[in-house]
């Protein structure tokens, strides 16, 4: 388990780093995917079965797919990628490298010292999840759900389209008739519906 | 069971599943040909048997083409991503009592897993093929089975709700009595809808509606790689029919008189069979046509037939 567990996490850590490494960002989200699943299998290993078949149905499978399918219909390619690499010069990471390098080494000293207690493995079922989720944290499922519809509908606001009153073609021909005054729109639709 | 018989136990389902994906080659072009009455690839061994052979052995010595304006690493990862997605799949497929590789215990959750990370290799093999018609097959394939992905996992949430459990073997057992299909007749025709819009099979084939946009997603591949597609979509069209009968149609129970094994080998191939006879007898949607039927139909009767569930699962306990 141990091993499985220091295989997965390593996949992880150097998967995310080529994430951030990578000009092309098709390449770069398709490691990100790579990423989710190692994330999924530390999770398994640690004894989380159901936390690790969501994290693999909900990020992997649904949300890098919308990623990828956005950076598809945009099409970025050559460019992006140079842009990508004029970015990532040294004097843009240097900074926050050396503030995750102290991180590092707080991290490492703590568990040099070892009065961390270690990590017991029990295994936690989606029956007890659901019970966690549905019994003691029922308040929490429902504000995420507020939140969720609040974002459904703010989506469904912003990718409204004006309502047609006419076919495409009739339109085209009212505005290139009447091209110079934009008014005359409603009168000339008015006429053409008697 | 000892790590032998385990081992066995994976290379014989691999051996059978593979076996199975190349005859359905034969079986599709023979029952195509017998439902419009014609007579079908005869000439090739007796009843034509042997075109599998005579097929695999075109797509082997074809020369595999990689475009030179292709991603090359992902053109020639994509084709893998749907054979490995499907193929894991059948890990938790119990084939009988005794036969199942291995009994998750979120095994609905594991499918439901495995068949979204199918999605990836219609959007990869799309977007690097560097096409037109290939990027909007893959567009389209991608906003395909993202949405019936939804309907399917609701649908078999009744399923889940009535046994208590996400493990396919708890599943097979609460189907003792009565079978799913009868208290969730919804939630089966909701699946088997959803799960042919999955696998993209007729009359769902937009991704790759070839009167329209080529061959689509696929439209650069040749060779093995195109025949990766190939299998892929009959291994797939053998998982959904599996998991049909897994999760609606009691398993591998049956009448004493034959093996469970058998029992479910007849059970999966009338599925197939009504896979095969779609394609045959319906004609394929419009693109927001088939949008919208998932979004505003199906959608709100998946939900209906939740919460109904529910309730008289409540209702029964005495809750």
């Amino acid at each position: 388990m141990n091993l499985l567990f220091y295989l997965s996490a390593s996949i992880s850590i150097i998967a995310t780093l080529m994430v951030i490494t990578r000009y092309h960002p098709i390449h770069a989200l398709l490691y990100l995917v790579v990423s989710f699943l190692s994330v999924a299998m530390v999770f398994l290993s640690l004894g989380a079965p159901f936390i690790a078949a969501l994290e693999v149905i909900i990020y992997a499978g649904a949300i890098m797919v919308l990623f990828i399918f956005v950076v598809m219909m945009l099409n970025l390619g050559g460019d992006t990628a140079l842009q990508e690499k004029h970015w990532l010069q040294p004097r843009i990471w240097l900074g926050p490298s050396l503030l995750v390098l102290v991180l590092l080494v707080e991290l490492v000293i703590l568990l040099i010292r070892g009065n961390t207690p270690a990590m017991e493995i029990s295994v936690v079922d989606a029956r007890k999840v659901s019970m966690a989720l549905y019994g003691k944290y029922i308040i929490g499922v429902e504000l995420t759900g507020f939140l969720l519809m609040a974002g459904i509908v703010g989506a469904a606001h912003i990718g409204k389209h004006q309502r047609k009153l006419l076919h495409r073609f009739l339109i085209e021909e009212v505005n290139a008739e009447s091209s110079t005054t934009r008014e005359e729109l409603p009168r000339s639709v008015a006429n053409m519906e008697e | 069971m000892t790590v032998m018989q385990h081992v066995w136990i994976v290379l014989g389902v691999l051996f059978v599943l593979l076996n199975i994906a190349a005859g359905l080659i034969w079986l599709e072009r023979r029952m195509l040909a017998v439902w419009q009455d014609r007579l079908g690839p005869n000439r090739a061994g007796p009843l034509g048997i042997l075109i599998v052979l005579a097929d695999t052995l075109k797509l082997f010595f074809k020369e595999d083409w990689i475009p030179p304006f292709a991603d090359k690493g992902i053109f020639v990862l994509a084709p893998a991503i749907v054979v490995g997605s499907v193929l894991m799949t059948f890990v938790i497929i119990p084939f009988s009592p005794h036969i199942v590789v291995a009994d998750l215990n979120v095994g609905i959750l594991f499918f439901l897993a495995m068949s979204s990370l199918g999605v990836y290799s219609i959007v990869l093999g799309g977007w690097a093929s560097n096409n037109k018609y290939s990027l909007l097959g893959a567009l389209r394939g991608a906003s395909q089975m993202i949405s019936y992905e939804v309907f399917m996992g609701l649908s078999l949430m009744g399923v889940v709700m009535l046994t208590g459990s996400f493990s396919l073997g708890d599943i097979i057992a609460a189907q003792k009595n009565v079978w799913f299909v009868f208290t969730q007749p919804l939630g089966f025709i909701i699946f088997l809808i959803a799960g042919i819009a999955e696998t993209h099979r007729l009359p769902f084939d937009i991704p790759e509606a070839e009167s329209e946009l080529v061959a689509g997603y696929h439209a650069e591949y040749s060779g093995m790689k195109f025949g990766m597609f190939f299998i892929g979509e009959y291994l797939g069209i053998t998982m959904i029919s599996a998991m049909t009968v897994v999760l609606f149609f009691g398993g591998w129970a049956g009448p004493s008189f034959l093996p469970p094994v058998l029992w479910f080998t007849i059970k999966t191939f009338a599925f197939i069979l009504l896979f095969i006879l779609l394609r045959a007898s319906l004609p394929r949607p419009r693109y927001d046509q088939l949008m919208e039927y998932g979004w505003k139909i199906l959608l709100p009767l998946v939900l209906v037939n939740l919460m109904v569930t529910g309730a008289v699962a409540l209702w029964l306990r005495g809750g």
